[in-house]
């Protein structure tokens, strides 16, 4: 059973919000996530995670001074965990259609109030037996810069193979060809990379 | 793309070509470009056929230049591994050859020259041993194979020995690349297939009884290996018995047998000027058939003087042309009068199907060869002529096969002399009389350009000189590439062989020979064993009743 870690608060067709279960409960930048109504999964990359005030108008303060640990803030306060909370957003990558991986845009936005879960090594093993998805994430306007985005992405799947350098050289091979001419894209992404 | 991986022989994929100039093929990135050998054989599967071609060029690509100025810090392996094949990429020049249809009729049909190119994105494949089989033929018991290709121990080079015959051939080469070698193996085949009988001038004395390898090692040669099918005759007695080798015959040359053609073909080594090379025609009007020994008799200036006089010559030139005639009184196996007719003797044999190798022992220098040499093939020339033409006439089986090999063949065959001597209308027209010759020489530039393009097949070693290649690939379909593969040759044991007795040109590793397993390769038998065979032959007939 894959580990479920959040549901769906906001979702558009390349992209999805969702709110985790855990504070700083959040899946690691660049892994896959996935959700989904039974019909259709929809597959998604982690491209942002923030940490914030429940009510958009109450900053969180600082409430260490006396205290000797992190911890120890939240045993003398246990409110906060309930006034803060983490949400992640996600890149839509792909879907499965009646057992079919598909390596494209869903037909359907994710659906708010689905449960998101992260995929299990051997979904990722399954899903990136193909780069065709590696496009939508070098395009996608996201907070922190493409390169990171793709080479925390493909760090992040080759945990799920067995042999993560050959993975690797494999992806690596297919952004260059992406990336056509883009020398500084190509670099950053291949010392980000490289095993 | 995928994370599959290909197939094993699979080298990458045709990206553009023409039949013209042949097909580029891009390298996949798992194919090692330094494992790319110019010369080696690979397929491209098209869509209805299978193309069967010749690497003859390998190049490095960038896919953006800028690489080339700010090339990827490959120091990183893995930065290495990826830009190889995507960034950069290895590019190979395929020359089709011949394609091999797969349904049963084109099987029947076998290789055929190629006339279109493979499809763009055709899988280039390397040649596995049973694509070069079926190209090449498979060599069966007794069959004779010259040697393999280029990294496939395994698969043999047969050479289609009777379009072989039928046609001149040629083999050049540097000196000490193996022609030598080549030739006498050449020989051997012939001899082993029984395709035609071979009359052959022997200057340095290697292909009769034994020669000598690179390494100065003893080689058996063709009396040793089919003892019953080859006489050696000799020019030079007491060589011969200083070898050891018993001459089944010892030539003799009379004056009287010597024509004036003979030293027109001698002007060049004798140094004879024009009208000194044409007075022997002269002198023959005015001596008849004596006319060397009567010329060579006249001494003194004043009858020289008297001489020219009545012929019609200079002074001089008679003079000069005595004096350099002189120099064939030195040849001992030259006698006033032969008493027997070398000629009679060479024909009986071959007529018997028995090969001749004709010993020069001594007698080196390319005077004597030339002149031997010439004056014997102009007689078996006309006899082969006569009888071709009587049994045309009476509907008779024309004469066996004869295959003259001559060494420095460009001293026969130089462009100035090459249209009056015997040797050149052999290469010109002799295939029709059953009569072909195999040269050998290491300057093929220094062959009359009408003959090299009559030879049916060359077998060609390591050449560097440009006029040369030139001349050896006159011609040729592709001879820019078989350039480059010419002149990147080993310099023993590889040879390019192209033309008739071939499908496609081939560049083997000629098969080794000297040693007693290619002695038995080639037919040969022990004493004891063919002993033992006759034995039990023996046994079997009569049985133990």
């Amino acid at each position: 059973m894959p580990f479920k870690i959040g549901e769906v608060v906001q979702a558009s067709t390349s992209q999805f919000q969702a709110e985790c279960y855990e504070l700083h409960g959040s899946p690691p930048f660049g892994s896959l996530v996935k959700t989904g109504d039974g019909l259709i999964d929809v597959y998604a990359v982690v491209y942002n995670a923030a940490t914030t005030s429940i009510e958009p108008g109450r900053h969180p303060i600082a409430r260490g001074r006396d205290e000797m640990a992190e911890e120890d803030i939240y045993r003398s306060n246990p409110q906060l965990a309930k006034l803060l909370r983490t949400e992640f957003e996600a890149l839509v990558v792909g879907h499965r259609e009646a057992g079919c991986l598909r390596h494209y845009l869903p037909p359907q936005p994710a659906r708010i109030h689905g449960f998101v879960y992260v995929c299990e090594p051997d979904e990722v093993r399954e899903f990136s037996r193909s780069f065709d998805f590696l496009r939508l994430l070098l395009d996608a306007r996201v907070p922190a810069s493409a390169e990171e985005l793709v080479a925390a992405c493909l760090r992040q799947a080759s945990q799920a193979h067995q042999d993560p350098r050959t993975f690797l050289v494999s992806a690596a091979k297919e952004v260059v060809i992406l990336l056509n001419g883009q020398l500084d894209s190509l670099n950053a992404i291949l010392r980000r990379i490289k095993a | 793309m995928s994370l599959e991986q290909p197939k094993d022989n699979r080298l990458g994929i045709v990206v553009s070509g023409s039949v013209t100039r042949g097909v580029e093929v891009k390298l996949d990135s798992s194919s090692l470009v330094e494992g790319m050998v110019v010369g080696r054989y690979v397929t491209i599967q098209g869509e209805r056929q299978r193309f069967f071609g010749m690497i003859t060029d390998v190049s490095l690509e960038v896919i953006d230049p800028r690489l080339a100025i700010t090339p990827p810090d490959v120091s990183d392996p893995f930065i290495a591994e990826v830009v190889a094949g995507t960034s950069t990429y290895g590019k190979l020049h395929v020359r089709p050859m011949l394609t091999i249809g797969s349904d049963a009729m084109s099987i029947l049909e076998g290789p055929q020259p190629v006339k279109t190119v493979p499809a763009h994105f055709s899988a280039v494949e390397l040649a596995s041993q049973q694509d070069v089989e079926q190209v090449f033929g498979q060599v069966s018991e007794g069959q004779f194979w010259i040697g393999t290709p280029l990294d496939m121990i395994e698969t043999k080079v047969r050479l289609d020995l009777g379009e072989l015959t039928k046609r001149s051939n040629g083999v050049f080469g540097k000196s000490g690349t193996g022609k030598t070698f080549l030739t006498r193996l050449l020989l051997m085949g012939i001899l082993q297939e029984g395709a035609a009988a071979n009359l052959v001038f022997d200057m340095h004395s290697e292909y009769g009884w034994e020669g000598y390898s690179e390494g100065g090692r003893k080689v058996k040669a063709l009396k040793q290996l089919f003892p019953t099918k080859v006489a050696v005759f000799a020019l030079d007695e007491e060589n011969a018995r200083r070898r050891q080798v018993s001459a089944d015959f010892i030539v003799k040359i009379g004056y009287d047998e010597i024509e004036p053609e003979d030293i027109v073909m001698l002007s060049e080594t004798l140094n004879l000027t024009e009208a000194a090379a044409q007075a022997p025609y002269r002198l023959a009007r005015h001596f008849g058939g004596q006319w060397l020994e009567s010329f060579l008799n006249v001494e003194g200036r004043e009858e020289v003087g008297e001489l020219a006089a009545s012929l019609g010559e200079h002074e001089a030139t008679l003079a000069a042309l005595r004096r350099r005639l002189e120099t064939l009184r030195r040849l001992p196996f030259l006698v006033a009068h032969a008493p027997d007719n070398s000629v009679k003797r060479i024909l009986e044999y071959l007529d018997r199907g028995i090969s001749v190798v004709l010993e020069f022992g001594r007698h080196t220098d390319i005077a004597a060869y030339i002149l031997v040499a010439n004056l014997l093939t102009r007689r078996i020339h006309a006899q082969y002529r006569e009888r071709t033409e009587r049994a045309m006439g009476e509907d008779r089986a024309l004469p066996r096969p004869l295959v003259i090999t001559i060494e420095e063949a460009h001293k026969f065959l130089s462009p100035e002399i090459a249209r009056q001597t015997i040797f050149g209308t052999i290469a010109r027209e002799m295939r029709k009389y059953n009569v072909t010759l195999l040269v050998i020489d290491q300057r093929p530039s220094g062959i009359d350009e009408e003959v090299m393009s009559q030879l049916g097949t060359k077998i060609t070693c390591l050449l560097d000189n440009e006029r040369d290649i030139d001349s050896v690939l006159t011609g040729v379909v592709g001879k820019s590439e078989l350039k480059a593969v010419l002149a990147k040759l080993d310099t023993k044991q590889q040879a390019l062989i192209f033309g008739h007795a071939v499908p496609m040109p081939v560049v083997v590793r000629t098969r080794e020979y000297g040693s007693a397993e290619s002695y038995k390769d080639l037919g040969f038998r022990e004493a004891a064993e063919l002993k033992r065979r006759a034995e039990q032959d023996i046994e079997e007939l009569w049985g133990e009743s």
